[in-house]
């Protein structure tokens, strides 16, 4: 190939994926490698108390025992753990306001499409930045504050509000959880928390978006969202990182407690880095997420766009333990050239007349790999529960696999569980009806991919749905003709 | 001007087109009418671009552009419009975002303004109303639970708003009930100026009283066999094609 081909190639490649390009920032990082000096250097630097500390040690010292799960349907080169760096930020202080955050950060953000500043801000939305291991700015903190809403980098929230993390952190995905969690928990090292005390609707989405830079470096962050009896909240999390050859790791955590009569609504476009088209690079996304419904009458929906990532290996849950409680998770799940997605979701139903749906749209394009996996299980106590699955999953070209993979454990005689799945690819029909009319085929596949995913789709906050249909035309180009 | 020559046309080893000529000059509307299988359909395909025909002779020019060579969406942009024989359902897809969508794509390909959502409902509103269908239509997904005489209509609705410069109608007449074979005739013809032709492809005498063709023309066995005025489809109803395929 000669040099202006493959320069030209690497253009195109890299405008598929524009959020590619990195910052060149003064970083300070802890040395390679994971240890209980790591874990300790890690927790000095946050100036956290010792309980927490422990809690990172023992957790640590779980994960060493551990072995990394088989079960998914991916495949990667064992990972190095001794090779990366679990801690990286940006060497100034991290600012006290929005005025003091480096100017460099704030132009990345911009590029990035989320601007920091309050006046150029989307309108309606809270943001927190995180910039590989730390928070680096916050927006509309006080707007929030007035209403009684918590809105802060984790890191901060242990400080300032120490009962609360206390009592919250760990208490849905335990330490030891599973392998990843484990690993999140010896090292985390930042991201949101969330308090809506009662009766307090938010009175704007809350956003956190998370970058990785540095390189070599895992992302471990970790959020907490509590919604106190009647509060209410939506919350989205946006994801992007530079192209780089190597695999990065991102295992992150998120934990959401619903109490009497609360809502929570969780969406996540996930656009980390997929690598190219040979499958080189891209984020391995091993993320636990979990979601209690404590009290009774509350409802955690779980909303997901996955584009990016070499590998997805993530399964948002919801424990329904109030009755009446209300589980829901929306998937779109789209995979491209050597892509690999294993994901779905739990719903345990513990509480009586507890009800969940899983809506769940897979589409597999090139050489990729796609699997719904979903586990719904009814508790003996949960009289009257209710589950809806739907699994759909789309085909583009003859190189790529879909597979669904339901448990159903049903131990409640008096609970109904249906389940639905189908598989289709787009027709041939379709694309041309689309380009007679005037449309690109690659508009035509966006459009008909759109049109599959819309019932996910509808359940985004509107400022975001746009964003994420452009994303999934992004995502499949090229994977036509 | 559509002029079509000695079109050879095949799929996979089957020849279905074996020499059709035909010439459709501005401002006219020709009909083709002809036995099950005798390839208009075909014809049809081939003329709008639809992958896994193979041309193996002959040529195509509209308005004296070559347009075999071309893409699908680059034939609709130069002002082709074919109405589907069985409308394509699209699932989850809204009629209005289909029909805007398709409309500024040509408009863009045009190099003219695209449309925005307040100008194009206003457009498609007036649409809607002349063909004398629900307003909910435009909200309905393309076609997804149409009844067949519903989707021949969204085919006609499409064609109103793209305004095409030749237009295709594949058996649009079929499964239509009266009242909106009139209002499809009405729809044909408000189109009508010395820009526009267009190609009935039809079984019926029926739909040509109402869109009185300039010339009818005879597709058997994959050549034109026959050509006259409008009275050779009254000729036809009487007599079938007995006879014809030979010729
Ligand atoms: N994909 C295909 N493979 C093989 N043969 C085909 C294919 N599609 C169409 N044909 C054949 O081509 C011939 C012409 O079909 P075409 O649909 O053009 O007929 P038509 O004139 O439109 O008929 P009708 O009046 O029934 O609509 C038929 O014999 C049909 O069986
Ligand atoms: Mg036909």
């Amino acid at each position: 190939m000669s040099t202006t081909t493959e320069a030209t190639i690497q253009e195109l490649a890299a405008q598929k994926y524009k959020y590619g390009f990195s910052t060149d920032i003064l970083m300070e990082e802890f040395p390679k490698g994971l240890s209980e000096d790591i874990v300790r250097l890690i927790s000095a630097k946050k100036g956290e108390p010792t309980w927490l500390l422990e809690w990172r040690l023992k957790s640590y010292h779980a994960w060493l025992k551990m072995e990394e799960p088989e079960w998914a349907r991916v495949h990667h080169p064992p990972i190095d753990y001794d090779d990366l760096y679990y801690y990286a930020a940006p060497a100034k202080p991290v600012p006290k306001s929005l005025d003091e955050v480096d100017p460099e950060l704030l132009k990345t953000y911009e590029k990035l499409g989320i601007p920091l500043n309050e006046r150029a801000a989307l309108a309606g939305v809270a943001v927190d930045a995180v910039f590989d291991s730390v928070s680096v700015a916050t927006t509309f903190r006080d707007t929030l504050a007035k209403a009684g809403v918590i809105f802060c980098p984790i890191s901060e929230a242990v400080k300032e509000h120490p009962e609360l993390v206390r009592q919250y952190l760990g208490s849905v995905v335990p330490a030891g959880d599973n392998y990843f969690a484990a690993l999140n928990s010896a090292v985390f090292s930042d991201g949101s928390f969330v308090f809506i005390p009662k009766g307090v609707r938010c009175p704007m989405e809350l956003s956190t978006y998370f970058r990785i830079n540095a390189r070599n470096t895992g992302q471990f962050e970790r959020t907490l969202i509590i919604a106190e009896d009647g509060a209410s909240v939506s919350y989205l999390e946006g994801c992007t990182a530079p192209m780089r050859d190597e695999n990065q790791l991102h295992a992150a955590v998120v934990e959401l407690v619903a109490m009497d009569e609360a809502k929570i609504k969780y969406s996540t476009v996930q656009n980390w880095y997929p690598g190219d088209a040979e499958g080189k690079g891209g984020i391995y996304n091993f993320v636990t997420k979990r979601g209690a419904c404590r009290g009774k009458n509350s409802k955690i929906s779980w909303t997901q766009v996955e584009t990016g990532s070499a590998i997805t290996w993530k399964y948002p849950s919801c424990i329904l333990q109030g009755d009446g409680s209300v589980g829901e998770f929306y998937s779109v799940a789209v995979t491209n050239n050597r892509q690999q997605a294993d994901t779905g979701t739990k719903m345990i139903h513990i509480g009586k007349n507890t009800t969940s749906t899983i809506i769940s749209k897979g589409i597999s394009a090139g050489h990729s790999n796609n699997t719904y996996r979903g586990l719904v299980k009814i508790m003996p106590g949960a009289s009257g529960a209710r589950n809806f699955t739907q699994c759909d999953s789309l085909l583009i070209g003859d190189q790529c696999g879909a597979h669904t993979v339901p448990y159903i454990e049903n131990r409640n005689a008096s609970a109904k569980v249906e389940h639905e799945a189908t598989t289709s690819k787009i027709a041939e029909d379709q694309l041309f009806y689309c380009r007679s009319r005037g449309l690109s085929e690659e508009d035509a596949v966006g459009l008909i991919v759109n049109g599959f995913c819309k019932d996910v789709l509808k359940e985004l906050p509107m400022e975001f749905a746009v964003e994420a249909q452009k994303l999934l035309a992004v995502s499949l180009e090229g994977s036509v003709g | 001007m559509l002029e079509i020559k000695n079109l050879h046309a095949r799929i996979g080893d089957a020849e279905i087109l074996k020499g059709v000529t035909l010439t459709i000059p501005d401002g006219e509307i020709h009909a083709i009418m002809g036995p099950n299988g005798a390839g208009k359909s075909t014809l049809s395909y081939v003329l709008s671009g639809r992958d896994g025909y193979e041309v193996t002779d002959g040529e195509v020019l509209f308005n004296g552009e070559n347009i075999l060579e071309m893409d699908p969406e680059d034939r609709a942009a130069t002002g082709l419009f074919l109405a589907f024989q069985y409308p394509v359902e699209l699932p989850g897809v809204g009629n209005a975002n289909f029909l805007r969508t398709s409309l500024n794509a040509i408009r863009r390909k045009r190099g003219e303004d695209e449309l925005d959502a307040v100008a194009f409902l206003k457009l498609a509103r007036g649409a809607v109303k002349q063909l004398a269908m629900k307003e909910d239509f435009l909200k309905r997904n393309v076609n997804v639970g149409f009844s067949g005489g519903e989707k021949k209509r969204n085919e006609m609705l499409q064609m109103a708003i793209l305004k095409p410069h030749l237009a295709i109608l594949d058996e649009t007449d079929s499964g239509l009930d009266i009242d909106a074979l009139k209002i499809v005739a009405e729809g044909v013809n408000s189109l009508r100026d010395e820009k526009f032709s267009a190609l009935i492809i039809t079984h019926y005498q029926r739909l040509l009283d109402y869109i009185v063709p300039d010339m009818v023309h005879v597709l058997a066995g994959g050549k034109i066999v026959r050509s006259g005025p409008a009275s050779l489809a009254l000729e036809l109803e009487a007599s079938g094609y007995a006879g014809l395929e030979a010729a």
